[in-house]
């Protein structure tokens, strides 16, 4: 029953911080141009906004002559050109009529005509997605009292490379409560050594579901393990530096991470000092079985400062593991996966040390292009009462429209161990993403 | 349960000698098992190559497998299809990849697309409202030889500048390639000639390189819009339009359903012709040579059935 030991820390944080460290003079933060805009500020607001208003008009008139003129250049040059392939432009659009469309005015014209600083700074902003999570729920529970209806969550993503080193991803939360920076992080790309560094606030990769956005669940619900012992249904986010290493034996892909995190909030932890802090490591194997099939394996360990008596620890370990199939040929209309993880809570406290365990197993069956059925299976104990424990069992169905939208209907049954309560609960989720394209996760 | 982080400090340590080894051959990753064919003729044994989505597979949706990050990283060249073809799981392996050579930008990057003749390009505003719609223009440019062509010549030019010492290789390589390019060409334009005009229907929006080049009339899509199945009324529309225009062929990737199309094709006796988008989507396909000659002969197999 060692406790950490102070010798691992200095060793981890030194690993952390030299890739960092040699990364810094490269990056150039101070690049940002200063804003364009020069309007001389009045005291009158409405003359600020006519002068404004004028300058955009002036701007616009502009722009259409300039677009007038080059339609009529490009009429000119169509007539002599080869006639397009005959199935590129629908019939209904012939060349453009003169009038530019009204809707689309803060698109910047293309080529290189003179929008001068504000075309250039369009051009480098980052891509913008915005996906919405509306939750309706039926049934009664008096433990966990979700609204009726409620947009639970509205992400926005901003992501965009740096310079050559790095790239910026945030994703800020906008709930019923307010914003929260889920996740804002830079990453260094080009770092030596196999090494990937994050700095910044992040999702701790303890086990796979936490380092999950709720939009990506296959549930519309944490499960309870994440609730109950990684602090909440926001699950562990840390605020610190994350460096992970590329560890592959043979042709196998393992990957060590370790993450290191102010210890004064964050998930289960909650230090008092300063030199509170949390730490996380985790390694994964990744091995293709064959084609179609593959196994997914993760340990995880954290610990931290827990504020309940001077010097409390709280140590989290777990284990994750996900088996997919998924036949490439036929896979857009088949596939399964099988995922499951046991973590264990081991919480300093007044009266002794409380061991929680809490786990959970889920099934996912593609049953045709844009149909998914599930089912999980959950328990757990309570970080701070390891005699209360809750249990859960729940059924989904999902239907994708399209890419970009999902239905997803959970009918959940919960116990809850501390006041012995049965609820039995219909959630129904609708989410929509919109904007760019991001990665399919996996 | 505590010891993993010694052993993790172990590994770190440790893991640092493994990576230095082989540096003879150039190792190009591609997208699509295509480009690796091209790249194969042009490098010949002077690289090794590998494919993350396999040719029977659908290339919009490939899974970004930590597999494919162990082999991002050890990549010289990394070929990509562009025009947003990978966007669902290319961009975070490059991420992980560790590897700064691969990432765009960089020689060790290569679009593929720079320089093709690219269809499709929209000239008004694109929705999502028109389904899976790709803002840059159609990304199955492939399926037009002459398309091929340009990708041998890049990859030639890009394969050179990695590995100067090999580029009169690379260069003696990529002329027999075109030779034998312009002379199958040839052959596959002769075989086509008596079908010019023909229309057919195609099930995903991928073939319009391939009608160009060998004057096909697309004529419409067993999918109502890219990326979204079959629906009832649409199949219906299909029918009749195949029954009213004579159409003799429903072209069908490897990895659709079948059931649709099949059900069309009981409706008005059209064909079902297999048609593959990519080198390796069948095992007959090992180059990109048979990927013509393999669907040319299926097109035409089932177009003389018809006549």
């Amino acid at each position: 029953m060692a406790v950490w030991n102070p010798a691992y820390r200095s060793i981890a944080l030194a690993l952390i911080f030299f890739p960092g460290l040699a990364a810094l003079p490269a990056s150039s933060l101070a690049a940002q141009e200063p804003a364009p805009q020069a309007a001389a500020p009045t005291n009158d607001p409405v003359a600020d906004l006519r002068a404004q208003l004028d300058a955009l008009k002036a701007e616009y008139e502009r722009r259409i002559a300039d677009l007038e003129k080059r339609l009529t250049e490009m009429q000119g040059q169509q007539g002599q050109a080869a006639p397009p392939p005959a199935e590129a432009a629908p019939p209904e659009t012939p060349p453009q009529p003169t009038a530019p469309e009204p809707a689309a005015p803060a698109e910047p014209a293309a080529g290189a005509s003179g929008g001068g600083a504000s075309q250039t700074s369009n051009y480098f902003n980052p891509a913008i997605s915005v996906i919405g999570n509306f939750l309706a729920v039926g049934g009664q529970n008096r433990v966990e009292n979700l609204p009726s209806a409620s947009l639970r969550e509205s992400e926005v993503g901003i992501q965009a490379i740096v310079d050559p080193y790095a790239r910026a991803d945030f994703f800020l939360s906008f709930g019923e409560e307010g914003v929260d920076v889920e996740e804002g992080f830079v990453t260094f790309t080009a770092l030596p050594q196999n090494l990937l560094a994050r700095v910044g606030r992040m999702r701790a990769s303890f086990g796979k579901v936490n380092t999950l956005h709720l939009h990506v669940l296959p549930w519309p619900d944490e499960p309870l393990p994440v609730v109950n012992l990684l602090g909440g249904e926001e699950g562990w986010i840390g605020t610190g530096v994350s460096v992970a290493r590329l560890l592959p034996v043979g042709d196998t892909f393992t990957e060590g991470t370790l993450q290191v995190f102010s210890g004064q909030e964050g998930g289960p932890f909650a230090g008092e000092r300063r030199g509170d802090l949390a730490y996380n490591g985790h390694y994964r194997v990744f091995k293709d079985l064959t084609d179609s099939t593959n196994l997914d394996l993760g340990l995880s360990y954290g610990v931290g400062p827990n504020s309940s008596k001077p010097n409390a620890r709280t140590r989290l370990e777990g284990l994750d593991l996900a088996y997919r199939w998924k036949p490439l040929q036929t896979g857009s209309y088949r596939s399964a996966i099988f995922r499951g993880e046991i973590y264990r809570s081991l919480r300093d406290q007044p009266g002794g040390v409380q061991t929680a365990l809490g786990w959970y197993a889920s099934g996912e069956y593609q049953l045709a292009k844009r149909w998914f059925v599930g089912a999980r299976l959950e328990a757990s104990d309570h970080a701070d009462d390891e005699s209360a424990r809750d249990t859960g069992a729940a059924g989904t169905l999902t239907f994708w429209p399209s890419e970009f939208s999902q239905l997803r209907a959970e009918f959940r049954r919960r116990h809850y161990g501390l006041t012995d309560y049965t609820a039995n609960e219909l959630l129904l989720q609708l989410q929509f993403a919109i904007g760019a394209h991001g990665a399919h996760p996996f | 349960m505590k010891r993993i982080f010694p052993i993790l400090l172990i590994f770190a340590a440790l893991a640092g000698f493994g990576s230095a080894a082989e540096a003879a051959k150039l190792r190009v990753v591609s997208s699509l098992q295509d480009f690796s064919s091209i790249a194969q003729a042009i490098g010949g044994d002077r690289v090794e190559t590998f494919a993350l989505a396999k040719g029977y597979q659908d290339p919009h949706f490939v899974d970004a497998k930590p597999s494919f990050v162990l082999q991002l990283s050890r990549a010289d060249l990394l070929i990509v299809a562009g025009l947003e073809l990978e966007i669902g799981y290319l961009p975070p392996l490059i991420d992980q990849s560790r590897n700064n050579k691969i990432h765009p930008g960089n020689p060790g990057y290569l679009d593929a697309s720079v320089g093709t003749d690219i269809l499709q390009r929209p000239t008004t505003q694109v929705t999502r409202a028109m389904g899976d719609v790709h803002p840059y223009g159609n990304p199955h440019y492939w399926t037009d030889p002459e398309n091929g062509r340009v990708v041998a010549r890049a990859i030639a030019a890009r394969l050179s500048q990695l590995d100067p010492a090999d580029s009169a290789v690379f260069q003696k390589n990529l002329a027999a390639f075109e030779a034998r390019l312009t002379q199958k060409e040839a052959e596959w334009r002769t075989k086509m000639a008596p079908y010019a005009g023909t229309r057919i229907v195609t099930f995903h929006d991928s073939w319009p390189n391939f009608a160009k080049a060998f004057k096909l009339n697309i004529v419409g899509h067993v999918e109502p819009k890219p990326g979204i199945p079959p629906s009832p009324s649409h199949t219906l529309e299909i029918i009749n339009l195949i029954q009213a225009q004579k159409v003799p062929a429903i072209l069908v990737e490897p990895y659709f359903d079948r059931k649709t199309p099949d059900y069309i094709a009981a409706k008005t006796g059209a064909a079902v012709v297999i048609f593959y988008p990519s080198v390796g989507g069948t095992p007959a396909v090992g180059d990109y040579f048979t990927l013509f000659d393999t669907n040319i002969n299926a097109f035409i197999a089932a177009a003389k059935g018809k006549k």
